[in-house]
């Protein structure tokens, strides 16, 4: 028998805000532990949470740019539970009234358009994180995280592999990048991924029995530990075995996952209504500037893109992955009469320089009017793709003009016949075989004499101008 | 020669015109502590070093601010107000030793005002009881008699005001925690609207039902501590931002032409006829002052109780979930793991009544009861502010007893704690439905003081204080206080 699998992801998304949800404190990544806190997120007694209308804000432009019907007015629940990384025994969450509902976002599966559903968008506040001792003295924990502003992204169970789950994720990412909602940054634990895999017999409507994966840390990780989940499920199912409901830890030294906790023991949250907070009433003003405030969004980007600047949907899809750089481009191709060109080169040598410099697109020091211009002086045989190269890399380097690089460095290519024929002259002259290879109609002999005229100019002179300034003076 | 009791405006007086300074108060206070509180056990704790400084600090606010009325005048607070570094225990061990970095917003504005914290007095563990008796610490006795109790759960509160100690004291409302001692010890008890006052510093029992607010000697004293701490507060976002009414101004001292409703469901049945009668004389009392009176129906209030100990104990179970020993107060020793650090420090930590509360809680909010119980609980909740909200179509304030029967001994409340849970019978609705509400001492039968509880319509305590005070200056209370207390300040 073959299965199919049926994946839906919860996904934890950290809000870009400066202070906490409920209170004033920096969220900041990686201060020292317990530096960022204060008697409203310890949970100490007496205190009060009071809604950081910021993260709400964000929330919002989330749950709309995830095509969702928003809620104008819901409320906060308390999620009840004992644990040392929740000061106040209880998380502030939505239960049954979350701000957004019913979205969807697309994902493009082997050049087919998939439309993943979302079943719900809620806001709530962050937990602390537990730390153990390696030594087994000990567990301490860091309250830096309580209070920082979530939402989490229930989607339905329309994912069928782990690639598509992978793509779903990435799509997300992108979406809340886009929006300025987060920084998305899995390995900070901005974004953070659980996902729910069952196994059923193809044409079967009824789900199977799902696990739940935690601990899966980036998208490659998603992607290996459903894989590994899948194969399991597969195995046991083939075997006759049940599927117990149960959640696992994805274990990435061996790629495997790990039975954590089964079914009977789950908890009984006992949600109800926080008595400490009003309900959230969200005015038309309030929404509509929500709304404005997202911008075009990266489906829509990818195909203006190809329509409007011709790109193949690989290109397309690749710059659109990051606002920045999708910008960056957008900038640039209005620019050049070649979009394709600067694709290439953005993609290239750029993403490459940027990499190996372990810098993000966004730290770039070249502005696409500079970049433009690189690409102008290509296509009008200013310059050679070759010397091209090195001045780009100058210009990521410095931050300095193309044309100033150029002309500091003396880089312009030599495309008069007049100045290259003496050079070419002597070039024939010393070659005698080479010539007579040419002249016996071996064409590729001819590389060999372009070669030699490059290293006398340095790189400067113009290959095609060189190529058939060697053939007139061999066959004349 | 100074005498708490003598009120809020005659303690400025002398303060202005020089016959005391701001530390002859704080050494009357701590002498008649020191005095009194062997027996009347009222404080958990006093603050004189706080206080003598504090008095050093607020002497220049004394004269340059004549408009203030708390100026140089010390204040106690009922335990469950957090106040930075001084300890704040709600009278359970669980917190012994805990001392908060932040002051709650009400003490604070006292503070601001000139006010002068002398010391924290004792309350029903996290305000849950209604004798002071549930105290982890001792129990607190009523100063008119000191067999019987001060009521509770802000027992220490009235009992330090009633035994002239401070001239005022803050206590907390949940289901009647401030009218009814206050009712109990001869004094002035006002439960503001929910809202009126930040609970921002307050330790939450039920964040939706509690309320601060001011016991004192008289109604214009709670005009007055009122007018200080009410208002907007950012740190509270159940604070209403609602205008602040003029208080003192609104005691005109006439009722002419007020209509006053009075419920039937609340002066039958349940209620001792010693209080019936006192409370009734005091409508006559009213209405010869020129107040209509109407009778009006409050069909859904014999609910009020069930509707109560679902709703309180639900929140409560969550808000005193915190207290778990890991960050601050009590942790039990030797637990093997979490769980057992868990469970032997809440075991040990919380008093039975306390436990009672969150194991009801606990069930009401739990999966497939919740419907049956929290759910339907704030249905019928709703039900009873409206009938309120109907009632007040046709009068202006309702008239009520504060407590359906007269103060009684030590250890004479029942074991069983449904029969303890109706005696708020007259209270409790007035918490449900968010409205403020006011005790003014009506009479004095075999010895015990009887309250006349005057509740108002949405942030309208103008009007009840206004009628309150009207009362007050004709009531026979006076006299009968007068005929107690007359030798007993020095
Ligand atoms: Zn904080």
């Amino acid at each position: 028998m073959t299965y199919e699998t049926v994946i839906g992801l919860e996904v934890h998304v950290e809000l870009g805000t400066k202070s906490k949800i409920f209170c004033s404190c920096d969220t900041s990544f990686g201060a020292p532990p317990n530096s960022h806190v204060c008697p409203v997120c310890m949970g100490s007694p007496g205190v009060l949470p009071v809604l950081n209308e910021e993260a709400l804000r964000l929330g919002m432009k989330a749950a709309l740019a995830l095509n969702c019907q928003v809620r104008t007015d819901s409320k906060f629940d308390r999620k009840n539970y004992f644990y040392p990384d929740s000061p106040k025994a209880y998380q502030i969450s939505q239960y049954d009234e979350p701000i957004g509902e019913q979205g969807y976002v697309e994902i493009e599966v082997n050049g087919e358009k998939k439309r993943i559903g979302i079943t719900r968008v809620h806001l709530e506040e962050d937990a602390g994180k537990l730390n153990h001792s390696p030594f087994g003295d000990g567990s301490f924990v860091d309250f830096n995280r309580v209070g920082i502003p979530l939402i989490e992204i229930v989607s339905e169970p329309d994912l069928r592999t782990p690639e598509e789950a992978r793509l779903y994720l990435e799509q997300i990412k992108a979406i809340m990048q886009y929006c300025e909602v987060s920084e998305c940054k899995m390995e900070e634990g901005s974004l953070r991924c659980d996902a729910n895999i069952s196994l059923r017999p193809y044409g079967q409507e009824a789900f199977g029995t799902k696990a739940e994966i935690k601990n899966m840390n980036s998208f490659r990780n998603v992607e290996r530990g459903l894989e590994f989940e899948q194969q399991r499920q597969e195995k046991a199912l083939t075997r006759g075995e049940v599927i117990v409901q149960e959640t696992r830890r994805f274990d990435e030294a061996t790629g495997s996952t790990i039975s954590m906790r089964g079914k009977e023991d789950a908890h009984d949250y006992r949600y109800f209504p926080d008595p400490d907070l009003p309900r959230i009433i969200v005015s038309d003003a309030f929404l509509t500037a929500c709304q404005e405030e997202i911008p075009e969004l990266p489906a829509a980007k990818r195909e203006r893109f190809m329509q409007a600047y011709g790109l193949p949907a690989y290109d397309a899809g690749v710059l659109t992955t990051s606002r920045f750089l999708a910008e960056f481009f957008d900038a640039t191709a209005q620019q050049v009469s070649d979009p394709k060109a600067a694709s290439n080169w953005l993609m290239g040598d750029v993403l490459a320089y940027m990499n190996a410099s372990g810098e993000s697109i966004e730290a770039i020091r070249v502005t696409p009017t500079q970049f433009a211009d690189l690409i102008g002086l290509i296509e009008d045989g200013t310059i050679s793709t070759k010397i091209a190269k090195t001045v780009l890399k100058t210009m990521l380097d410095s931050g300095k003009a193309p044309k100033q690089i150029i002309e500091e460095q003396g880089l312009v290519q030599i495309s008069d016949v007049d100045a290259l024929t003496a050079i070419a002259k002597a070039v024939i002259e010393r070659n005698p075989a080479a010539v007579q290879d040419v002249l016996e109609g071996k064409e590729k002999a001819i590389g060999s004499l372009v070669g030699q005229m490059m290293k006398e100019t340095k790189g400067k002179a113009n290959p095609a101008v060189v190529n058939q300034l060697l053939k007139d003076l061999i066959l004349s | 020669m100074i005498d708490f009791r003598k009120g809020l405006r005659a303690l400025q007086k002398a303060l202005q015109q020089g016959e005391v300074t701001p530390q002859d108060l704080v050494l009357h206070s701590l002498t008649t502590i020191e005095e009194q509180d062997s027996v009347i056990q009222a404080f958990l704790r006093t603050e004189s070093h706080v206080a003598k400084q504090r008095a050093q600090v607020v002497t220049s606010t004394v004269t340059t601010r004549e408009d203030n009325v708390l100026a140089g005048i010390p204040y106690a607070l009922k335990d469950n107000m957090c106040y930075e570094g001084v300890e704040t225990t709600c009278a359970s061990k669980i917190l012994a030793g805990y001392i908060p970095p932040h002051t709650a917003t009400a003490a604070h504005r006292l503070d601001h005002a000139g006010g002068i914290l002398i010391g924290k007095v004792n309350l029903d563990e996290f305000a849950m009881g209604s004798t002071t008796e549930n105290s982890a610490y001792f129990s607190t006795h009523n100063p008119w008699h000191p067999d019987y109790v001060p009521g509770g759960s802000s027992g220490g509160s009235a009992a330090a005001v009633a035994a002239g100690m401070v001239p005022y004291a803050l206590g907390s409302d949940t289901g009647g925690s401030i009218r009814q001692p206050a009712s109990f010890c001869g004094v002035v008890g006002l439960k503001p609207t929910y809202g009126r006052v930040s609970r921002f510093g307050l330790v939450s029992y039920a964040s939706s039902l509690d309320q601060i607010g001011p016991i004192t000697n008289s109604v214009e004293d709670a005009a007055i501590v009122l007018s200080a701490i009410a208002g907007f507060d950012e740190r509270d976002a159940t604070c209403a931002n609602v205008p602040v009414d003029d208080y003192v101004g609104a005691l005109t001292g006439d009722v002419k032409g007020l209509r006053i409703g009075v419920a039937a469901e609340l002066m039958g049945e349940g209620i001792d006829e010693r209080v019936r009668n006192a409370v009734q004389k005091a409508i006559d009392l009213l209405q010869s002052l020129g107040a209509t009176v109407v009778p009006i129906h409050l069909p859904h209030l014999s609910y009020a109780i069930a509707t109560y100990y679902l709703i309180a104990p639900a929140e409560a179970s969550s808000n005193l979930a915190r207290f778990d020993g890991v960050r601050y107060g009590y942790r039990a020793p030797q637990a093997d793991n979490l769980l057992s650090m868990y469970s032997k420090t809440r075991s040990a930590g919380f008093g039975d009544e306390v436990k009672r509360r969150i194991l009801l809680g606990t069930y009401a909010l739990s999966s497939g009861y919740y419907d049956a119980y929290y759910k339907r609980a704030q249905q019928m909740r709703t039900l009873i502010a409206q009938d309120f909200q109907q009632a007040y179509e046709h009068v202006d304030v309702i008239v009520a007893p504060t407590s359906p029967v007269l103060p009684f001994r030590l250890g004479e409340a029942s074991d069983d704690p449904v029969t303890n849970y109706l005696i708020d019978i007259c209270t409790i609705p007035v918490n449900l439905a968010g409205l403020p509400a006011i005790s003014v001492p009506c009479d004095v039968v075999e010895g015990l003081p009887v309250g006349l509880q005057i509740i108002g319509n949405m942030f309208d305590e103008a009007t009840i204080l206004r009628v309150a005070d009207t009362y007050e200056k004709h009531s026979p209370f006076a006299a009968l206080r007068e005929a107690k207390w007359g030798g007993a300040a020095q």
